[in-house]
């Protein structure tokens, strides 16, 4: 794996250490914000389990988000608040059996075939909610009351409040990290990587590659229901706009643009994606250019398209590689830099 | 369902299909070919349509505005191909969709600073604006008719050019193989950038002839971008063929679908391309 390197992991703790300390500044708007960009971080790395370690591009990741959401709304009762113990859990499981059905027939495509089918399912599930009356139509479902978090009689989380939903969605993004990192690191993320690498010969190595990928297929499948758990906890309200295909087309530029089948790429690239929304938008600093934010943000992509080969964790890791000099450099540079020009 | 009335959906169903092949065949090339992703061909439409909509005020013909409009959708296609494009043959195809997105936003908001955000409308040329009475209060517009013609005559020319013509031969050598093309003497990067120019140079023709009947609006392109990827899916990437085949299918069952089940018609494109994947998991036909 080359997740290693001394100055990486130093850089992550880092940024641990500077996300915990965040709302101690205090700003209401920049804890929201940063509460939902990791919450894209964690659907941004679940779909890094498909795109970065299994080569799996999916352009339907957003029929989770949106599954996850829809179920929630439709699980809670109206007025009263329901327990996170139970509704994350079914609301997980419910992804994990729609990405269990649906990956069955997916992946029995591949290539620019699988990206087509699963933009399919998402949008047959688009169109599920938005023109039927199962989710409110294209009106959508609110959710009146945040879950709560109660172990027996005392409340361990209140999560009407901004700084404990934020702490919650922060020690979740760092568990989903650690959990793939294990997993990936394990015989089992071995063999999705043997198998994005050659899955013939993985197969007469005698591994049963549809098993391994449909594995992989539900996991991702859950992890980013657990993104649109809290997403819809976080807003409140869910329509079929969180199903489209510019949601799946966001977050699969989160993990391109950040390093795909790195992990904390697709977070960077989360953070990157938003901030750079948020910047380019930004009245003060580019005043009337600020309604036309797209235009800077398509020319930042288009530049790190051209120039960064492996998306910004490539950056990271190239500085990595300068400051560990006592370490051998191995091939952070990217093969894919020849074809340039 | 009377035969007036399903004559109407058919003759709409059909146009529609011929529209999104116009699109979709250029999608399918620049896929096919060249092996590019390309994400932003939606937004050529948009170009084309607002091109149409802002030439044609200015110079009160739209057929006028349209023969400058295909000049400057080549010159578009030329200088994005020279500029960014070539640069991404040998890459990952992630990064062309990367690219291409991002030229998505570039566009969309390129088109939000020169001709704002309001819907437009683009009248009918006078020559054309009347309607064939069918029955007493059914009629059928001429101008769906042509615009049906002219796509047919396009497809017609397109069939002619990859099967008769020598530069023909020269793209359908790009096609199989490359180098070899390469090693026999074809200037294999002018026929990318001329195939480019011309998957540009359709979508934006598309939009032109189209605004008089859908009217110009921000984000038009998206739609179109999504339902021509699932039409190049249908068809087989490559196939010119197999875009046409495909391009009529959903036309035709889009249109029937929002008349006979307008519960279910916007799955209904989405169900037929995953039936013919099982089906046929490469699509219906293979290359060109």
């Amino acid at each position: 794996m080359r997740a290693g390197g001394r100055f990486l992991n130093l850089a992550l703790l880092l940024a641990l250490a500077g996300l915990i300390a965040f709302p101690l500044a205090g700003s209401t708007f920049y804890t929201q914000l940063f509460t939902k960009i990791m919450i894209m971080a964690i659907f941004a790395m679940s779909l890094d389990l498909l795109v970065g370690y299994t080569g799996l591009i999916s352009f339907g990741h957003a029929a989770f988000y949106g599954l996850a959401g829809y179920a929630l709304a439709l699980m809670v009762p109206k007025y009263e608040a329901a327990s996170l113990w139970w509704t994350l859990p079914a609301t997980m499981t419910v992804c994990a059996a729609f990405a269990l059905v649906t990956g069955a027939l997916v992946l029995r495509t591949r290539g620019i075939f699988f990206i087509m089918v699963t933009l399919a399912f998402a949008q047959m599930l688009f169109f599920v909610f938005h023109d039927t009356k199962i989710g409110g139509g294209s009106d959508g479902i609110y959710i009146y009351n945040k879950p709560h978090l109660r172990l027996g009689e005392t409340a361990l989380l209140d999560l009407e409040k901004l700084e404990h939903f934020y702490y919650l969605v922060l020690a979740l993004m760092v568990l989903v990290f650690l959990l793939l990192r294990r997993l990936l690191g394990s015989t089992f993320g071995r063999a999705l990587v043997g198998i994005k690498e050659n899955e013939h010969r993985m197969r007469a190595l005698g591994f049963p590659a549809f098993r391994y990928k449909l594995a992989a297929y539900v996991l991702s499948g859950a992890l980013g229901g657990l993104s649109g758990y809290l997403a819809a906890v976080q807003f409140g309200f869910v329509n079929p706009e969180i199903i489209s295909w510019h949601q799946s087309g966001a977050v699969l530029m989160m993990v391109i643009l950040g390093g795909m089948g790195t992990l904390y790429g697709p977070v960077i690239g989360a953070f990157a994606f938003v901030l750079m929304q948020e910047l380019f938008s930004n009245q003060a600093w580019f005043g009337a250019y600020a309604k036309h934010w797209q235009l800077a943000m398509g020319l930042a992509i288009i530049l790190v398209a051209v120039y960064l080969p492996r998306g910004l964790a490539g950056l990271l890791q190239k500085t990595g590689h300068k400051a560990d000099a006592g370490e051998p450099a191995a091939d952070a540079d990217g093969t894919q830099e020849g074809a340039h020009g | 369902m009377d035969l007036a009335f399903f004559l109407i959906q058919l003759l709409n169903g059909l146009q529609y299909g011929l529209l999104l092949f116009l699109v979709a065949s250029g999608l399918t090339l620049i896929f096919g070919i060249m092996g590019i992703i390309n994400l932003a061909h939606g937004s050529f439409y948009m170009l084309g349509a607002y091109l149409a909509w802002s030439l044609a005020s200015m110079t009160n013909s739209l057929v006028a505005a349209i023969a400058l409009g295909v000049v400057l959708t080549v010159l578009l296609g030329i200088a994005l191909e020279w500029l960014l494009i070539r640069h991404f043959y040998e890459r990952d195809h992630l990064y062309q969709v990367l690219l291409t997105y991002g030229l998505i936003l570039v566009f969309e908001e390129m088109r939000s600073v020169i001709w704002g955000d309001d819907v437009h409308g683009v009248p009918v040329p006078d020559l054309l604006a009347y309607s064939i009475p069918l029955t007493e209060n059914l009629s059928y517009p001429v101008y769906r008719l042509v615009i049906s013609a002219v796509c047919l005559l396009l497809a017609l020319a397109m069939y002619l050019l990859i099967a008769r013509t020598c530069l023909g031969m020269m793209i359908r050598a790009g096609s199989s193989n490359r180098e070899m093309a390469q090693s026999l003497g074809i200037n294999i990067k002018l026929v990318y950038m001329l195939i480019f120019a011309l998957g540009v140079a359709l979508a934006g023709f598309a939009g032109m002839i189209n605004a008089p009947l859908s009217s110009v609006f921000p984000n038009m392109g998206g739609g179109v971008l999504i339902i021509c990827f699932v039409v190049v899916v249908i068809g087989g990437i490559g196939s010119v063929k197999g875009a046409m085949v495909a391009s009529l299918l959903i036309g035709l069952a889009e249109t029937f679908g929002q008349v006979l089940v307008p519960e279910v018609a916007g799955m209904i494109v989405y169900l037929l391309m995953a039936a013919v994947l099982v089906w046929r998991p490469e699509g219906l036909f293979r290359k060109l």
